[in-house]
């Protein structure tokens, strides 16, 4: 160990691992339904990407979690999103990519994405 | 990346209730689902409630699930893990809210009074991944002072902040370390008390279970202040799991070259090595331990000199605990009026507990100086279980005394503990019900330092075996009142003549128990009764002729064939057969059978 930025380089490569640990009140909530019917439709590799590009934007009081059916399979993989102070947001018939830019356009820059909701997909 | 953490106790309590194949059990369950890639499992240091061990938490949802068993792995990760469904049948609890949704463990009585400076880490990171200590700002501290201070201004920022030691006795840890930077040497060393021996204590054991490197890091730290460049851990070799974690800690340490040569480019060295103690009390006094790493018979000498004038092979030494120790990062990154705005004017910061005896939640916990006795016990230690009342707490171990229920509002501080006739100890915290008796307590411990004095000074060797059997008489009914008056004076005389920390402080169960429970004594002696009914000697059997119903059942469970009666007619026990094993009582369906 040669110098104090030699050590923040590490600190900062292993945070991620650590900070859920300490995260549990956070304001934002992603919910991914991994019921049979989400994993049936798809909903881990959704789930996976969330994590991931969570992580890679380094977002901070975002947890990213699992929920069991919330009753609307048909329109599985759902993701909800719950912020603090706000109307609660499902998207649904997700994928992996859909997942990159819903944590984009909506945690990162503060918009829904509406094209992605379950009021835009109404059968 | 993982999107789960799957935290495991490893502390010794839930490794004994078999954690590790919860672990290994978690591992196969998460492979043949197929999650390997997204959850984490790690094993990590203690989280304090014991009692409800061995104990999971998953992340991020932060579900704290307790008294896990192996067969309840495969419904955790197919309900949990796979379909995020908590099982709530195993949650902790106390955090469940009214709507079966989870509060987190800060809002629990146990946590939420809590404050964790030493335990900072403990339950929350795999103590045998470095990188994990330093996500936490691990290493920063020691980083900190080698670039930033001096190792003038580094003892100075341990002066301010008024941390004293944590085992027991309670010296500023800043002025040890001024003395020992004071003397001039061509060698220093720092050295660390693991000697953890009282009995129902197992702080420092869990600090080096869950944060080994908090130690290392603080080591080094009191190394560049005192100008020493080679440490020793003393540990029991009955803490395998610790001894275990410290070494993989130290060589990650040197791997990282945290520790070893030119430390962060600053031209200082250290290194540590660990020393095991085999299992002598009087090896944590701390001449007695500088002279068993030595590698001599652990035998304590006169004091002065001291440590830090002569120590270790005859070098200037500092000598810390294990949770003094921990303390000491977070206190040169947060500074000492952050440490000083905490606990009381003479006692800055926290204390870890191990709390033990007749308490619902057993276990470990930190609170701030000053906090009151009933805070501990009955908030976050949840009272006393079985509907019996609060008797006592005995604080400080062998050497230290009772806190009787009269003063259960006193706030803990090293003070007031003294004022009371106890002593903040290590931090072992025994509590009694009704059922203890007091004697009893002061010949437990009293007969614990007579196996464990030395015998170098005849005072510790001689007068504590006396006060036995003296305290042996009392609790045989065959005391007179003029024994307790030579108690008394015995002990008095034991404080003043013993060599060491062992001799001078082996009374205080006695006196504490006699300045608060004279009583009890008295019973014993002069009406040759146990008022807890505790004394085998003093105590006997009885069959209640109103409720037996002659069902035969104890006297068919007696070892010792001493209870005879016809079926439906009442049983008698007969009182010079009965060896008061008590297996009647228990059999007793109608509690027919009473002690007295």
């Amino acid at each position: 160990m040669k110098s104090l930025e030699e050590l923040k380089a590490i600190r900062d490569k292993a945070r991620s691992s650590v900070e859920m640990r300490e995260n549990t009140d956070a304001e934002t909530r992603v919910l991914v339904g991994m019921a049979t019917c989400g994993i049936a439709a798809g909903a881990r590799p959704v789930l996976t990407s969330l994590v991931e590009e969570v992580a890679k934007r380094n977002l901070k009081n975002v947890m990213v979690t699992q929920t069991g059916c919330i009753g609307i399979c048909q329109y599985e993989p759902v993701v909800e999103v719950v912020m603090a102070g706000k109307e609660k947001v499902t998207y649904v018939n997700m994928t992996a990519e859909k997942a990159v830019r819903v944590v984009n356009d909506h945690l990162v820059n503060g918009n829904v994405v509406t094209e992605y909701t379950i009021g835009a997909n109404k059968q | 990346m993982y999107r789960s953490n799957v935290l495991v106790c490893g502390g010794t309590g839930c490794t004994s209730s078999n954690s590790e194949q919860i672990i290994d059990a978690l591992n196969s369950e998460i492979t043949a689902q197929g999650l390997e890639k997204e959850i984490n499992v790690i094993r990590t240091g203690c989280f304090g409630l014991c009692a409800l061990g061995p104990i999971v938490v998953v992340y991020p949802e932060g579900a704290f699930y307790s008294r896990v068993s192996s067969d309840d792995v495969k419904e955790i990760v197919s309900e949990h893990l796979l379909k995020g469904r908590i099982v709530t049948r195993l949650l902790y609890q106390e955090t469940v809210g009214e709507d079966d949704t989870i509060k987190s463990l800060g809002e629990t009585d146990f946590y939420k009074q809590q404050m964790r400076i030493a335990l900072r880490n403990c339950g929350v990171i795999n103590p045998e991944l470095i990188d994990e200590y330093i996500a936490l700002d691990g290493y920063t501290a020691l980083g900190k002072a080698l670039t930033e201070m001096t190792p003038q201004e580094t003892i100075d920022v341990m002066l301010e902040s008024g941390l004293r030691g944590r085992g027991g006795a309670g010296f500023p840890t800043g002025r040890k370390w001024s003395l020992a930077a004071a003397n001039d040497a061509d060698q220093k060393y720092v050295c660390c008390n693991a000697d953890e021996g009282d009995p129902g204590a197992f702080m420092d054991r869990s600090v080096l279970e869950g944060d080994p490197h908090s130690v290392i890091e603080a080591m080094a730290i009191a190394g560049y202040a005192i100008g020493a460049t080679q440490g020793y851990i003393y540990i029991r070799a009955e803490y395998p799991i610790a001894v275990r974690r410290l070494q993989i800690a130290i060589d990650q340490a040197r791997e990282y070259g945290l520790l070893g040569k030119n430390i962060f480019d600053s031209g200082f060295d250290f290194d540590l090595d660990i020393r095991l103690g085999a299992g002598a009390f009087v090896c944590g006094e701390e001449t007695a331990l500088m002279v068993s790493i030595e590698g001599r018979r652990g035998e304590p000498r006169v004091r002065p000199p001291y440590p830090a004038v002569k120590g270790l092979f005859g070098k200037p030494t500092v000598l810390n605990n294990v949770e003094t120790y921990a303390n000491i990062p977070q206190i040169i990154l947060k500074g000492a009026d952050w440490f000083k705005s905490i606990g009381t004017e003479k006692s800055a910061g926290t204390k870890v507990f191990a709390l033990g005896g007749k308490i619902t939640n057993t276990g470990l916990v930190e609170v701030p100086m000053g906090t009151t006795l009933r805070t501990v016990v009955e908030e976050i230690g949840g009272g006393v279980p079985g509907g019996h009342t609060f008797k006592a707490a005995q604080t400080g171990g062998p050497s230290g005394g009772c806190i009787p229920s009269s003063l259960i509002d006193t706030p803990i501080d090293y003070d007031n503990l003294l004022a009371i006739g106890s002593m903040m100890g290590s931090g072992g915290l025994i509590v009694m019900d009704e059922t203890t008796c007091m004697v009893d307590i002061a010949k437990f411990f009293l007969d614990f330092t007579v196996d464990e004095s030395c015998g170098k000074c005849t005072p510790c060797r001689v007068g504590t075996k006396r006060l036995l059997e003296l305290l042996d008489k009392v609790t045989e009914g065959k005391g007179t009142m003029e024994d307790i008056d030579r108690m008394e004076e015995l002990c008095y005389y034991i404080k003043e003549n013993s060599l060491c920390g062992l001799g001078q402080t082996a009374p205080n169960p006695v006196l504490s128990t006699l300045q608060y429970y004279r009583d009890e004594y008295e019973a014993h002696v002069k009406e040759h009764r146990c008022p807890a009914g505790q004394c085998k000697a003093l105590t006997n059997y009885f069959i209640l002729e109103d409720k037996c119903v002659g069902c035969t059942l104890c006297a068919r469970n007696c070892p010792v064939d001493a209870i005879s009666g016809a079926v439906k007619k009442t049983h008698v026990i007969d009182t010079d057969k009965c060896i008061k094993c008590g297996v009647c009582q228990e059999k007793c369906k109608f509690a027919a059978v009473v002690k007295r």
